[in-house]
């Protein structure tokens, strides 16, 4: 039973796609995806169910064994992305109806949603498949999708970033092919479990160390690390506010879940330390938590402010990959799963202000605290759990990072991630002053609060947020098991 | 019934505070304190504690002893006075955050570990910010912006250092640290010294103070230095460089706040003199010195309350706070002057005053701790005390040259609690000994001998007749509309300019030295242009041409650290 579960995950959005695009317009495309992602959402946490008390699920496509066939194979890391992509995506859905009738013309909406759908197998796929070369291939169809998403957005500006991203994605999954080429002609498998068996015998080879490099390099593209980040700023800022919100929440999550894999599982141990990939990773962590946050502050538009934070909380998830410890990884984990969190609700809030009044620069926003209370409070729940106040998700994230930082000694570590709230402090304050404190600009128009359609998912997230601040048992505990499950032990 | 922590009903009584409006939201508003502090008094006892198991960590929500049952009362007090004093008050997130803020400073003081005294500290930057952005101008809001970096840096470097003295001792527990907990010590050091703005980690007091609402000024004058305060008498009593720093606290504020005009500013000044009086007794740490900090710290939220209460009467009434605009309003708001020289009399520490029976206690520690010098240190500060608080403040706002202005008495919601204040600190002053019997260590003191009693007359009637003669011959520095220099200017001015200067020195220096290499090198690209690899320049487009060269380059970094095996 367990077993199916995993493929129909990857099975049942791509079939739905193409149902999707030719349905005829009005809501039926939308309730259908709304049904699907609904569906995944709960397969994945019937997924994780299963792995955690079952054990390992493995399952062969069309019932070829590995390593010849493609084997899905799921333990407790990818089980919890998968749910968050899910969960994510389903929280997603019921805000899109508004949201996407209002920036996206009625004749495209059938194909926007297809492209979601698109979107949402390849990242799913990428969490469920055993074999590397797959994960190249899921990677490719959530990014084409997410170039298509991101061209849809309301201003000119969305076709030129989509087609930036689209050169620059390419460049990374080129950068990761090559990488697995290399590879595979030193190992001969591409399926990720065997590979880790022959690697060791093999792993003296420079062309494994130069596959290495590529693959690295490439996923650390995907990722948006520092100073590989320059697609993101403008995709998350012209693409439409669902996309923003999906995207945010779950793209980068999931490639800093390949790097995991790769860099854990794929690869032995010892292997990793023996490169300066640590070290490139609390440098570029470093780098972005410091450059991304001060770019934060000088932004005038909200999706980009936001999108900037993105980048820098990519650098905390880099340091806890970086110290390579149990707890350096637990927290980058925590972090995955928190920042999707106050991501999802800051961008979801900004969605909200950007379906009423179409715009979100800081000038045009003044004042509209007062007018959307509800936007403004989840806004600024989020802004506190970004910035890690105690009692909020953010708190916890920053709390196991420092610990971990702290265990290896890397004081310059502790210093930035601790330096880095209060720049958090500084972009989030100047938007809940432009929003609350700035007299009003514009008031012959009358603004009111967001649809309720909008305001709840964004408040379901803003609830998680606070809900996984106060009890950790589920978060810190999952986190841990699958620390424990890449086989990370403390140094 | 004592199973339950006092900050619990604060933080409920903020909840209902959001959704009442009027009669009912007053009455709430005046009951959290009354109730709070008689389930202090009557029903927990000391040695009492709750834990709270989170993630594997046992936090001690509660812990009480006598050092925290004082504050616990004298915070309950405080609000109370403040909530009267802001009943005509219509803003929500005002009283809000005012609630909640003192119900953080509560569970500050009640916290039994480092981490539970952290969630406090942070809830109490956060929430008091709002009552300088209540006021809603634009140097509010800076200065609230200002003040909220600063506070949130206090909260990480604690986090940090609580982190830090975890992984070394094994315990979270907050009681006696000290500096030589190493780096711990020192970051927890610094994050109790921002909060009781210590020399050079001030200015947020001074910037924000003055810029709050009316009423907020009062919460914030009462909390966040006071909590600091008690922090500081937990965890370092009897650090040595604390009377130093307690000294010069004493002292610099008093020459800014002889010449600063913005009346509320030279309160704030003289808040962070008084608090120095109290951090030079914790750093002295004999028991004498420590009760005197604890009690100066007591009768100065009541006296410095009261004076802000009079000044932000002043300010609700006439509009204005500068003592170059005010004078005369003695005529127009008689109850008010009156009240407000009590609390002038109150921390100026004229005998059968509050400030007299408490801040002796700190002179005599300081006389017995063999600081002869400091001694004579903390005399000038205490007539610099009465010169810009006793005097200054009653003087340039009720008296002085008649400003013209005529407006009407406080509301009587402001009379009566300074009213409570002023009876307060008439009573302090006169009966101490019901205040001494709270107070944590066991020391015989009364202040009221011979020798105190003269010296301390002397002493004030010297400096109200050096006060009459420079005004006389004019030699007081006027009051003028004018800014002082102070520490922020440092990241207000220095910072930004400097920050522009440096940037235009960098652009210089990278410009001659482009200069220097493309010389030869134009040359060459003259030759390159003309070559068909040319055609992969022009292709060059931001950010695309960008993310391309920092791939190469960090490939080729990583290969090149590989090979000449820079791993582990």
């Amino acid at each position: 039973m367990g077993n199916n579960i995993s493929l129909l995950l990857v099975v049942i959005p791509l079939i739905a796609a193409p149902v999707v695009a030719v349905l005829p317009r009005g809501r039926l495309p939308w309730a259908v995806a709304l049904l699907v992602t609904s569906l995944c959402a709960v397969l994945a946490g019937m997924q994780l169910w299963a792995v955690l008390y079952d054990g390992v699920i493995s399952y062969e496509l069309g019932g070829w064994a590995p390593p010849w066939g493609i084997e899905y194979r799921i333990d407790a890391v990818n089980a919890f992305v998968a749910l968050i992509v899910a969960a994510i995506a389903a929280i997603t859905l019921p805000y899109a109806l508004l949201s996407v009738e209002q920036e996206i013309p009625e004749e495209k909406i059938p194909l926007f949603y297809s492209a979601l759908l698109l979107c949402l197998t390849g990242l799913l796929g990428i969490t469920q498949t055993g074999d590397i070369f797959n994960v190249f291939v899921f990677l490719e169809i959530s990014a084409l999708s997410s170039y298509a998403l991101i061209s849809l957005g309301r201003e000119r500006q969305a076709l030129t970033s989509a087609y930036q991203y689209l050169i620059m994605g390419t460049i990374g999954a080129t950068f990761f092919l090559i990488g697995v080429g290399l590879i595979y002609s030193q190992t001969g498998t591409l399926n990720m479990q065997d590979m880790a068996t022959i690697l060791p015998g093999v792993a003296h080879l420079k062309t494994v160390d130069t596959g290495f490099a590529f693959i690295m390099i490439g996923i650390a593209l995907k990722l948006a690390l520092f100073p590989l980040h320059l697609w993101l700023p403008n995709a998350y800022t012209y693409a439409p506010s669902v996309v923003t919100v999906f995207l945010a929440a779950t793209a980068t999550k999931v490639a800093v879940y390949v790097m995991l894999r790769i860099l854990f599982t794929v690869f032995p141990h010892s292997f990793a330390l023996a490169t300066p990939a640590e070290e490139l990773f609390i440098m570029a962590g470093i780098a972005s938590i410091i450059v991304a946050s001060t770019y934060a502050i000088y932004q005038v538009d909200v999706k980009k402010l936001l999108a900037y934070s993105s980048v820098a909380q990519i650098g905390y998830m880099a340091l806890g990959i970086g110290f390579a410890s149990a707890t350096g990884v637990t927290a980058a984990l925590i972090h995955l799963f928190n920042h999707a969190l106050m991501k999802g609700a800051l961008f979801m809030a900004v969605g909200a202000i950007i379906y009423r009044i179409g715009a979100c620069r800081m000038d045009q926003i003044h004042g509209l605290g007062r007018a959307m209370p509800w936007t403004f409070g989840a806004i600024v729940i989020g802004g506190l759990s970004l910035i890690g106040v105690p009692g909020t998700a953010g708190f916890i994230s920053k709390w196991y990072l420092v610990s971990a930082a702290l265990e290896q000694e890397a004081w310059i570590s502790v210093a930035v991630i601790l330096f880095g709230s209060l720049l958090a402090v500084v972009y989030m304050g100047k938007l809940i002053e432009a929003l609350y404190f700035k007299p009003a600009t514009d008031s012959e128009k009358e603004v009111t609060e967001a649809p309720l359609l909008l305001l709840a998912p964004t408040w379901v997230l803003v609830f998680a947020n606070i809900y996984f601040g106060l009890d950790t048992n589920l978060t810190v505990g999952l986190a841990e098991t699958a620390a424990a499950t890449l086989g990370v032990v403390n140094p | 019934m004592s199973e339950l922590s006092p900050f619990v009903l604060y933080f409920v009584t903020a909840l209902l505070v959001g959704f009442t409006r009027g009669l009912p939201r007053q009455v709430i508003l005046l009951a959290a304190p009354v109730v709070t502090g008689l389930h202090l008094w009557l029903n927990v006892e000391i040695g009492s504690t709750i834990t709270h198991a989170i993630m594997s960590y046992e936090l001690i929500i509660l812990r009480v002893d006598k050092l925290s049952l004082l504050f616990g009362y004298l915070f309950c007090i405080a609000s109370f006075i403040a909530s009267i004093f802001s009943l005509h008050v219509k803003d929500t997130k005002q009283h809000i955050a005012g609630v909640v803020y003192a119900g953080s400073a509560l569970g500050a003081v009640f916290a039994g570990d480092l981490i539970t005294l952290f969630v406090f500290w942070e809830l109490l930057a956060i929430s008091s910010v709002f009552l300088i952005w209540a006021r809603g101008t634009e140097r509010a809001l800076k200065a609230g912006m200002r003040y909220l970096v600063f506070q949130v840096l206090s909260g990480v470097l604690l986090l940090a250092g609580a982190l830090v003295y975890y992984h070394n001792t094994g315990s979270l527990a907050f009681d006696h640290i000290g500096l030589e907990a190493g780096v711990a010590g020192w970051l927890i050091f610094i994050a109790f010294g921002i909060k009781s703005a210590f020399p050079f980690l001030h200015s947020w007091l001074t910037d924000g103070y003055p810029e709050a609402t009316v009423t907020g000024t009062v919460f914030l004058s009462a909390f966040t230095t006071k909590v600091a305060v008690y922090a500081l008498a937990r965890g370092f009593a009897g650090e040595e460089i604390l009377v130093y720093i307690g000294v010069s606290m004493a002292c610099f504020p008093i020459f800014y706040a002889v010449i600063e005009n913005d009346l509320r500013k030279v309160l704030a000044y003289s808040l962070i003199n008084q608090v120095g009086f109290m951090v030079t007794g914790i750093g002295i740490g004999t028991a004498l010195a420590l009760n005197g900090a604890i009690a100066h710290a007591f009768s100065d939220v009541i006296f410095k309350g009261l004076l802000f209460m009079s000044m932000g009467a002043v300010l609700y009434r006439a509009g204005n706070i500068n003592g170059s605009d005010l004078g005369g309003l003695y005529k127009s708001m008689p109850k008010t002057t009156v009240l407000c020289i009590i609390g002038a009399l109150s921390i100026s520490a004229f005998p059968l005053f509050s400030g007299f029976v408490s801040k002796s206690m700190v002179m005599t520690a300081l006389m017995h701790g063999d600081y002869g010098y400091l001694w004579l240190l903390m005399l000038f500060a205490s007539a610099g005390v009465f010169h810009h608080a006793g005097i200054k403040i009653p003087y340039f706002a009720f008296f002085a040259h008649d400003s013209g202005i005529r407006t009407e008495e406080a509301p009587n919601n402001m009379l009566i609690a300074m009213t409570i204040a002023a009876v307060l600190c008439i009573f302090i002053g006169t009966q101490p000994q019901y205040l001494y019997a709270l107070l944590p260590w066991e020391v015989e003191y009364w202040p009221y001998d011979l020798t105190h009693v003269l010296a301390q007359l002397q002493l004030l009637f010297f400096s109200a007749l050096a006060f009459v003669w420079l005004n006389k011959k004019g030699l007081y520095p006027p009051e003028l509309p004018s800014v002082n220099l102070d520490m922020e200017w440092f990241y207000r001015k220095l910072l930004p300019v400097g920050a522009q200067q440096t940037v235009n020195f960098l652009h210089c220096a990278k410009k001659s030295t482009l200069t220097t290499i493309m010389a030869p090198m134009q040359g060459i690209q003259t030759k390159l242009a003309q070559s068909s690899v040319a055609k992969y320049y022009l292709s060059e487009s931001w950010p695309t041409g960008s993310m391309v060269f920092w791939i190469s380059a960090i490939l080729a970094a990583f290969m090149l650290l590989d090979i000449f095996g820079l791993g582990h």
